[in-house]
């Protein structure tokens, strides 16, 4: 068939990770969704919050990298190229970002709890 | 259609394949982000009304990928697809299980699970093609005519055609078989492990006829040597690569690569060599040689037999009649639709088809579209001008960890997905990513018709 659709896109990302692709995605639109609302109630960002999640952030990238090789049976040693340090870069990236966002999150919500009692 | 519109026809059709090889591979990339949609065509929305009879014989990577794509396009056709095996392999899975890198269970599902809705699955076997009158005829007698038969029967492997080989000892006493089945690359892997923690002289070939992944048996000799060189034994081992002709692949950019790969894991080579015999007591494999025969003494040897066509194929009408593969029995169908010359109601999709490339699931999944293309075609009373040129896949394993995604056509042109992101001869990590992680996914998207 000369066509790709999400859903082939679905199909595959589930074969890849099965179970743990729901977790992720229930995850990413959960957390985005908390993200968004926080920034709208607080209407401003938290700076010393900001600087302690992306600390967090940085262990997220780094389990994002050892998630990514355990699933593809690689080693840390086997960088070839470019192209590799680019997918390096991008699987760290993503843990840090979505790590960030996630740590972001929780502790505003946390935060506009305890004000709330 | 005018004369233009035809043009601009067939040059939206030429956008279209490209792209679309681009997104097949993009679903391997896919982690790396760099995601390419398309929309879905109007074309695949239409249904063919047809009450023709559609036969399929063989439900591997090709049969199971042409019933998804005729079930699809078609609306009220019979469509029957003949195979007596129950369980279906992910074959290029199986160096992967021969390398420790998967288990066993990761080659094997089910026919069954794939066989789409209004499709009937026959559990026999062929043993007669009758292209002249128009049928089939399964080992227990039952007819089956046709209005148009695909043959996707496979090849068969001819362990037989090696004096002292017995496919029962695979795994024992250094003797390994990474295609034989998913138990015998299990076994091969447990065999060429214990060789790895001893070292010793390392046997590899590939057979002097057309084969499944030429690329397979210099994937499994680098695997090979990095698991001597991880384990310390390298240096009190000898690796041997015995090439049936006076290359290393059909393409000879890549032969040279492989050449210059070789010689920097000290891999030694001979040229023009094919397994004449084996004695697997003494562990000693016979070469014939261009002036005579070679004895290799070894204490690993990865045996890959000769291949050729089924019986059922190679005793029927549908073989060449001349060239090369007369003897092999390979389906004498045009290269660029594998539509049988003689017949033009049969198609050769897969291994079967004796064209001059391919013989790898990437094969498979762009001769089926376009294959079934033409046959939807002709039930339309339409032309089709689906054309394929020969692209096929190998992503080349040259060290645990890494390989070079080779890509290439009918003419040895290399004809790279990612052009400047991925090059195709160099060795990288991300290619073997693609190899582990997504090829098995998007493999079964193919079986499903859905990549």
């Amino acid at each position: 068939m000369k066509e790709l659709d999400p859903l082939v896109f679905l199909a595959v990302f589930q074969e890849m990770l099965g179970p743990l692709l729901w977790v992720l995605l229930l995850l990413i639109i959960a957390g985005t969704a908390a993200f968004v609302v926080l920034l709208l109630k607080e209407r401003t960002i938290v700076s010393r919050r900001l600087v302690r999640s992306e600390l967090a952030g940085l262990a997220g990238g780094v389990l994002a990298l050892i998630l990514m090789a355990k699933v593809s049976s690689s080693g840390f040693t086997d960088a070839g190229g470019p192209a590799d340090w680019f997918l390096i870069a991008l699987v760290f990236g993503l843990g840090l970002a979505g790590t960030t966002i996630l740590v972001y999150s929780a502790a505003g919500w946390r935060a506009q709890r305890q004000e709330a009692k | 259609m005018s004369r233009e519109q035809e043009f601009r026809h067939v040059l939206k059709t030429l956008e279209t394949a490209k792209l679309d090889r681009r997104g097949f591979l993009t679903l391997g990339a896919a982690g790396a982000g760099t995601l390419l949609l398309q929309p879905r065509s109007a074309r695949a929305a239409e249904k063919t009304r047809t009450s023709a009879r559609i036969v399929i014989a063989g439900a591997g990577a090709a049969g199971l990928a042409a019933a998804s794509h005729l079930a699809r396009q078609l609306e009220g056709a019979k469509i029957t697809l003949i195979d007596a095996r129950k369980e279906h392999f992910y074959q290029p899975g199986f160096t992967l299980v021969a390398s420790g890198i998967k288990p066993q269970n990761y080659v094997v599902s089910s026919t069954a699970e794939y066989v789409p809705q209004g499709v009937e699955l026959v559990p026999e076997r062929v043993a007669e093609f009758d292209p002249e009158g128009n049928k089939v005829v399964t080992e227990s007698g039952k007819s089956f005519p046709y209005d148009y038969l695909i043959v996707a029967t496979g090849l068969k492997l001819d362990y037989a055609a090696i004096p002292g080989m017995d496919e029962a000892q695979i795994g024992k006493n250094g003797l390994g078989s990474i295609y034989h089945s998913p138990a015998a690359a299990s076994a091969t892997w447990q065999a060429m492990s214990a060789f790895a923690d001893q070292g010793g002289v390392g046997v590899f070939q590939r057979p002097g006829t057309e084969m499944k992944c030429a690329g397979a048996p210099l994937k499994y000799t680098f695997v090979t040597d990095d698991y001597l060189r991880r384990r310390g034994t390298r240096d009190k081992s000898e690796i041997i690569y015995n090439s049936n002709n006076k290359g290393l692949f059909s393409v000879p950019i890549v032969s040279e690569k492989v050449r210059m790969l070789f010689k920097d894991r000290g891999v030694k080579v001979n040229y023009e060599r094919t397994l004449q015999s084996i004695d697997l007591g003494k562990r000693i494999a016979t070469f014939k040689t261009t002036d005579g025969t070679a004895e290799l003494q070894y204490d690993f040897i990865n045996v890959i037999p000769p291949m050729r066509a089924p019986d059922s194929v190679l005793n029927s009408p549908l073989p060449w009649k001349s060239g090369p593969w007369v003897a092999e029995g390979w389906m004498e169908v045009s290269k660029g639709n594998l539509r049988h010359v003689r017949f033009p109601n049969v198609f050769g999709v897969g291994d079967i088809a004796g064209v001059p490339k391919g013989k790898t699931a990437a094969s498979v999944k762009w001769q089926v579209p376009v294959a079934v293309d033409h046959l939807v075609a002709d039930i339309a009373g339409k032309q089709s001008d689906a054309l394929y040129t020969g692209y096929t896949s190998c992503p080349l394993i040259t060290r645990l960890g890494q390989a070079m995604l080779v890509e290439f056509d009918y003419e040895n042109n290399l004809t790279p997905s990612f052009p400047g992101v991925i090059a195709p001869l160099e060795e990288l990590w991300i290619s073997w990513v693609m190899k582990t992680m997504a090829l098995k996914p998007t493999y079964i998207s193919m079986l499903r018709g859905r990549a």
